[in-house]
């Protein structure tokens, strides 16, 4: 292999260099049970993988370094993306590794290779998440594993006798994946139910989010401005949770499934909350001088990252509330307001979620007691807001939604700065990329048009 | 999609049966693969005259040089082929050329084409008969059309009546271009070669000398971007394998709900794969784009992209008809003025649309595909003068039976007699038509201009 000489990773001004979002490839998104049922996690970022190769012309290219993770994840799969790269059309003298942020895994892994790229230690990179809910991992009780353990190490047959002799009918049972907190008992629905109710969220709020989302996708995908983006997988060429024609009206019909037991009404639906599903989710990173040389145009910059958590078991903030923190740090950190951002894209994990971060920036008290700020920290105009739909509409994977997100805002940043510049305008044009997670995490990321 | 038939008369218990009944037969055909010589046995050159002579020269000449001697003609590269002048007896030959371009009157026949009698019942499995000619003109004297058009009706009957997989078929040479033309040698090439196993009994003109021979023979596209539309399977899936395999890069378009097999068909290709629909206004002008800017140029465009909506006349609903032209002809009409527009589409261009012999015989129940494929076959007639002064052209290849997804869903009966109505009995395979696509696309075929191959086994219908 002919080595060549890394360009150096600080500009002229001392700044490191800059790392680009250069493409992405998802599959549409599947419903639990669904279509991608009988898929496993390493099939499908395989296939995501593949149909980024196939996009890009990245065969037999050994990438810098691929990261990808799933939240919901099979014992056996400890070397997921390694596998799915191996699996791939990339060169198998490509390095990979998992990571697990929950529902933050997929933006996690976006910001940690630009940081490599940024530094100098990779050229190039691939971002990714994947999760499925219909090949749930599925382990056995604890009692029965100490029993399985003791009887393997066990020497004489009496002794495995003796082991066997613990188990009773009820320990057979299978041991599924938890949904709820593990400190609370409270699933996340249940959890987001209690935020709902604090900042007074109504059904009518959450209902328009829910229809702005799925017209916003429709519309994006009628438009073919998903057409380099996605790649189809098993029959699927869009996502299957998308209902463009859905309404008001349909979406008003829907009973509550959360917060049933608050004393305050129930409004969260099946409409208002993503459904499970499975799908997969990459991103194309790179150095501006490996864009070059593959014939590939920067779409934009990974500029910064600010990760959050908040006290959710013993405190007063909801499980889904740290990206209200981590927003004002990561802005102040380069003198912006909400006002600045000319796009900002939320995870609709509720809609309730998206209504109650907006809430908090909005409020005054919430700005000077909790932020540190003179009043309110800011709104956020609904025109940029999600603009080309989000979770509710799409279905949110966990890891897969922050490949998501990343990829289809980072072509809209490009899009829109070439027409601004056609236009005579040179000023940046940013996006605020905010995530949050079980755990009570959030994740949220700065980006700006190349 | 299978041939069972051809599979059972052609092994074991059923081979013996077959032979016994006296039943049709249709050989195996052997096709192309890389590494293999030209031919798998001597070559029998007819006809006298110093054309005749160059002929036998190239095909005899040593591969990578060896200086002229005297006045003999004699080629640097030539394809190291053993060639026989007069057929010798119990010899079994695998080609016989045959170059009448000096024949003056009908007279003139007779000694190559008896000479030739003599070797064809000695012939090897898929030996190859290929006939040298020039086109009989209005212009010509009365004599020297009769000779010439003679040749057309000849080949035509013996491709009808070789046997064991051989094929017969004709380059016809312009009036002023020499024999040493790089399409008529390449022409002679593709024919002599496993790669035209299923055109059979064509006769195929050589306009010009324009054109370049290739350095390599077997990666005649090195260097070279190609856009195959409708490349996610089918004949447009094997278009992409064949060119990438004779060193092209390949584009793979196609709509984004085949994006899946799309995307592998990339893969499996190294190339890059677009989703787009052809019928898109902007189609020509993305396709051009994304050519430029992930490969820096874009030198082929090969037009695959094709639905059928069979109906009788009688029955057919507008949009059966209007969809049908709009894919099939109407969106390559377009790209095509895109990129002619464009000024980035100047470096010996290729254009290489697919015909149908469909349009050129016709067929009951595709009045609308018909009227599509003989829209392609006019559109590269008059297409490819716009781009001669480029160094490029634009040609179709008509294929017949092949056997595809489409043909597959064929009733079963109507398909088994479909598959032996040409000489070679059997329906053609995807590869077959890429191999003539890939022939028209590459660089040496610039002096075929407007011209559609059939790619048939020599359909019994149509010319």
């Amino acid at each position: 292999m002919a080595t060549r000489t890394p360009s150096s990773p600080t500009t002229p001004s001392g700044q490191p260099r800059a790392a680009y979002v250069l493409g992405g490839n998802r599959i549409p998104f599947a419903r639990a049970g669904g279509r991608y049922a009988q898929a496993s996690n390493q099939d499908m970022l395989t296939a995501a993988l593949d149909g980024l190769v196939a996009r890009y012309g990245l065969q037999g290219e050994t990438i810098g370094e691929v990261a990808a993770g799933a939240v919901l994840k099979h014992s056996r799969d400890f070397n997921l993306t390694r596998e799915a790269v191996l699996g791939s059309a990339l060169a198998p003298t490509t390095p990979a590794y998992d990571v697990q942020q929950a529902c933050a895994t997929g933006l996690e892994t976006v910001v940690s290779l630009s940081h490599k790229i940024r530094l100098g230690q990779l050229e190039s990179a691939v971002a990714g998440g994947v999760d499925t809910t219909s090949d749930a991992p599925i382990a056995v009780s604890d009692r029965l594993r100490r029993v399985l353990l003791d009887v393997s190490h066990a020497k004489t047959p009496q002794q495995r006798l003796t082991a066997l002799a613990r188990l009773r009918p009820k320990d057979l049972a299978p041991a599924t994946p938890r949904t709820s907190e593990p400190r609370t008992g409270l699933s996340m629905g249940e959890h987001q139910a209690l935020t709902t109710a604090q900042w007074g969220i109504t059904r009518e709020a959450q209902d328009e989010v829910a229809l702005r989302s799925h017209q916003r996708l429709a519309a994006a995908y009628d438009a073919g401005f998903f057409d380099d983006l996605v790649t189809p997988y098993r029959g699927l060429t869009r996502d299957a949770n998308l209902r463009a024609d859905t309404s008001l009206e349909k979406l008003a019909t829907l009973r509550p499934t959360f917060g049933l037991g608050l004393d305050t009404p129930a409004t969260m639906t099946a409409g208002n909350s993503t459904p499970l599903t499975d799908g997969a989710s990459t991103v194309l990173l790179g150095s501006a001088d490996w864009a070059a040389a593959h014939d590939l145009t920067p779409l934009a910059a990974v500029v910064d990252a600010q990760a959050g958590a908040v006290d959710f078991v013993h405190g007063v903030d909801g499980l889904l509330m740290a990206p209200v923190f981590a927003v004002p740090r990561l802005l102040a950190r380069h003198g912006l307001r909400l006002a600045d951002l000319d796009y900002v894209e939320i995870h609709e994990a509720f809609a309730s979620t998206l209504l109650t971060t907006l809430a908090a920036w909005e409020s005054e008290d919430f700005g000077r007691e909790r932020l540190g700020l003179d009043g309110a920290f800011g709104t956020v105009d609904p025109a940029r807001l999600n603009v080309h739909g989000s979770s509710l509409a799409a279905g949110h994977p966990f890891a897969a939604t922050g490949g998501r997100i990343v990829a289809t805002i980072a072509k809209e940043l490009h899009t829109r700065r070439a027409a601004q510049v056609a236009a005579g305008d040179d000023s940046p044009v940013r996006a605020l990329v905010s995530i949050c997670a079980a755990g009570g995490l959030g994740l949220t990321a700065l980006l700006e048009a190349a | 999609m299978t041939d069972r038939y051809l599979e059972l008369v052609n092994s074991g218990l059923t081979q013996k049966l077959a032979k016994q009944l006296g039943l049709p037969r249709p050989a195996v055909l052997r096709r192309y693969r890389p590494g293999r010589p030209l031919l798998d046995g001597p070559a029998l050159v007819l006809g006298s005259g110093p054309d005749a002579d160059t002929v036998a020269a190239l095909l005899s000449s040593p591969a990578g040089g060896a200086a002229p001697t005297g006045d003999a003609p004699a080629f640097f590269d030539g394809w190291d082929v053993e060639v026989h002048r007069h057929a010798t007896p119990d010899v079994r030959y695998a080609a016989v050329v045959l170059v009448l371009t000096g024949v003056e009157h009908p007279d003139d026949l007779a000694g190559p084409v008896l000479a030739a009698a003599g070797a064809l019942k000695r012939l090897r499995p898929g030996a190859r008969v290929v006939t040298v000619s020039r086109p009989a003109l209005g212009t010509d004297a009365p004599a020297v059309a009769a000779a010439r058009q003679g040749v057309d009706g000849f080949l035509r009957s013996l491709a009808k009546e070789l046997r064991g997989g051989s094929t017969g078929n004709g380059v016809v040479v312009a009036e002023g271009v020499p024999v040493t033309a790089p399409s008529v040698v390449a022409a002679l090439r593709f024919f002599l070669s496993t790669r035209s196993a299923f055109v059979d009994g064509q006769l195929l003109e050589v306009d010009s000398d324009a054109g370049e021979l290739p350095e390599d023979w077997e990666r005649p596209l090195v260097g070279k971007v190609a856009v195959v539309t409708g490349a996610a399977r089918g004949i447009g899936a094997a278009i992409a394998d064949v060119l990438a395999r004779d060193g092209a890069t390949v584009v793979a378009v196609d709509v984004p709900a085949a994006g899946e097999q799309l995307a592998q068909v990339a893969n499996r290709v190294r190339g890059t794969a677009l989703q787009l629909d052809v019928t898109a206004p902007d189609a020509g002008e993305r396709v051009l784009e994304h050519a430029k800017a992930r490969h820096g140029r874009l030198d082929v465009v090969v037009h695959n992209a094709g639905i059928t909506r069979d109906k009788l006349l009688a029955n057919m609903g507008d949009d059966r008809w209007a969809s049908v032209l709009a894919v099939n002809t109407a969106s390559q009409l377009r790209i095509n003025e895109a990129l002619l527009t464009s000024g980035d589409f100047v470096d010996a261009p290729r254009i290489v649309s697919l015909a149908s012999t469909s349009g050129i015989a016709g067929n009951r129940g595709q009045t609308n595909y018909a009227a599509s494929k003989g829209g392609v076959i006019g559109m590269v007639r008059a297409t490819a003068p716009l781009l001669v002064p480029f160094g490029g052209t634009a040609n179709a290849v008509a294929p017949g039976f092949i056997e595809t997804e489409m043909t597959a869903r064929i009733p079963a009966v109507t398909r088994q007699v479909a598959r032996r109505l040409n000489s070679l009995q059997q329906g053609g395979q995807p590869v077959d038509v890429a191999e003539a696509i890939a022939f028209l696309a590459s660089p040496a075929a610039g002096g075929i201009v407007g011209r559609t191959l059939r790619v048939c086994g020599q359909n019994l219908v149509g010319r």
